[in-house]
């Protein structure tokens, strides 16, 4: 057991996860990797699309993994960067976006 | 321009020495040992196939003292090719009917005889591949080399990582980026890089502690990129791994990657890239006659071994028709660094191998 919850060295340790449930990974493996594949988007831009995903979910495996990707792939920081205020201007739309339910809920109960 | 770095010679840094370098990676223990993966794909012990390649470096001089550099090449360096050494590099090319000759260094046109080695081989009928840093060619006393390369037809290998300035500068040193346009420019005026027979290659190594993304998919980002925002164009991307030695060692140990790097070069050990692994196809030869299996291990002073297991004699010792038959199917010299070549999608000094 590590002393934090999130350990860089538990990344490469991902298909452990499989060890119970080999079937279940699997599936999850192979569908995992069709959609990374090029497709009608490059490899390149889901790479990007996966990076700013992993800031929306704030996981720092993924922020790792797709960082790394991302370069792989042949995107530059300007790129990266406009990824991830993509991500955090749906987040914080998100919470904005809720400002209407706000004001339904004042316009109802105020006279 | 403003160097990147300075050579590890200039800064007296014990990476400077190819044991060292040899002992660093070797400290990092046998999981890194070549020989197993390479033994579970059934190719140990790796063997050349014939001699396809001459490749000869013809000094560690270069007008760039860039941050990867395998070579620790730059403007302190004065190592350079002897006459006798040329000459024996010229009949073993033309004598020991080897079909290429690819020179390299530093920065090959800073070597004085370069024009006579192009022409020379070029009228022997040999395809030539010069290995370019783009920006050596603006130089005033070199700039008559880009006529030279276009009249016998040399196939143009340029080094230009990324095709945005920021990332090329920091590898290559400030200014270089824009230098390397206006060259393609001039070689692009002379035809190259236009589909035609005159071919423009370009050559990326990631700026960074991560390997290359898929060739044809950055083909296609480099060459969309390069028209739009510099009407410059070219015929290949060549992807190219950086290998764990020299400076590009040192960034890995300074910057605490090196264990997690050669972790990704094992974890993508890919057997069918191994089995195209230039070295099979090839002969390197140092300024100073010595032979090697490639150009990393010639850096690595790791000399390659002849069909009985002695170290390869120097080039000037014995007749080419002799050193074909010692060397064309010798046993290959390996180490860690080869890793670097079988990972993904394989690396060589013409991208990809896969």
């Amino acid at each position: 057991m590590s002393d934090t919850y999130y350990d860089p060295a538990d990344l490469p340790k991902f298909d452990s996860v499989g060890e119970d449930a080999p079937e279940l990974w699997k599936k999850f493996s192979q569908w995992y990797g069709a959609v990374f594949a090029e497709g009608a988007l490059s490899e390149r831009e889901k790479a990007l699309i996966a990076l700013g995903v992993s800031h929306a979910v704030q996981c720092p495996y993924c922020i790792d993994a797709y960082t790394q990707a991302a370069l792989e792939k042949g995107s530059n920081m300007e790129q990266m960067t406009e990824a991830v205020h993509v991500a955090a201007a749906i987040r914080g739309g998100a919470s904005l976006v809720h400002g209407v339910q706000m004001r339904n809920v004042h316009d109802h109960l105020s006279m | 321009m403003t160097a990147a770095t300075q050579s590890l010679r200039w800064r007296e840094h014990p990476l400077a020495s190819a044991a060292a370098q040899r002992d660093r990676l070797h400290a990092l223990g046998e999981r890194y040992d070549f020989a197993r993966p390479l033994a579970d794909a059934g190719l140990w012990p790796l063997r050349a196939v014939g001699i396809d390649v001459l490749q000869i470096n013809v000094g560690r001089l270069c007008n760039q003292t860039c941050a990867h550099c395998h070579v620790d090449a730059g403007p302190d360096r004065r190592e350079v090719m002897s006459d006798e050494v040329f000459e024996a590099c010229l009949a073993l090319l033309i004598d020991g009917g080897i079909g290429t000759l690819d020179v390299t260094g530093g920065a090959p046109e800073l070597y004085p005889r370069f024009r006579e080695l192009v022409t020379r081989a070029a009228e022997a009928g040999k395809h030539v591949i010069h290995r370019c840093n783009l920006t050596a060619i603006l130089l005033p006393r070199y700039a008559d080399i880009p006529e030279l390369l276009a009249q016998h037809d040399v196939e143009v290998v340029a080094s230009l990582p990324y095709y945005l300035p920021k990332q090329t500068d920091r590898q290559r040193g400030d200014g270089v980026f824009d230098k390397s346009i206006e060259a393609m420019r001039r070689l692009n005026d002379l035809g190259y890089g236009t589909g035609g027979s005159r071919q423009l290659n370009l050559v990326t190594n990631p700026v960074g502690a991560f390997l290359p993304g898929d060739q044809g998919a950055l083909t296609r980002d480099w060459r969309r990129e390069l028209q739009r925002r510099y009407d410059v164009t070219f015929d290949h991307l060549f992807t190219i791994t950086n290998m764990p030695i020299s400076r590009y060692l040192e960034f890995l140990d300074d910057s605490n990657n090196l264990e997690r790097y050669m972790d990704k070069l094992r974890g993508a050990f890919n057997p069918v890239a191994a089995k195209g692994v230039m070295c099979r196809s090839m002969l390197s030869i140092g300024f100073d006659g010595a032979i090697f299996d490639c150009d990393f291990n010639q850096m690595l002073e790791m000399p390659a071994k002849t069909v009985h297991g002695d170290d390869a004699p120097n080039i000037t010792t014995l007749a080419p028709e002799d050193l074909v038959a010692l060397l064309g199917k010798r046993g290959i010299e390996t180490a860690p660094h080869c890793l670097g070549c079988t990972a993904g999608a394989g690396s060589s000094c013409g991208g990809a191998v896969t």
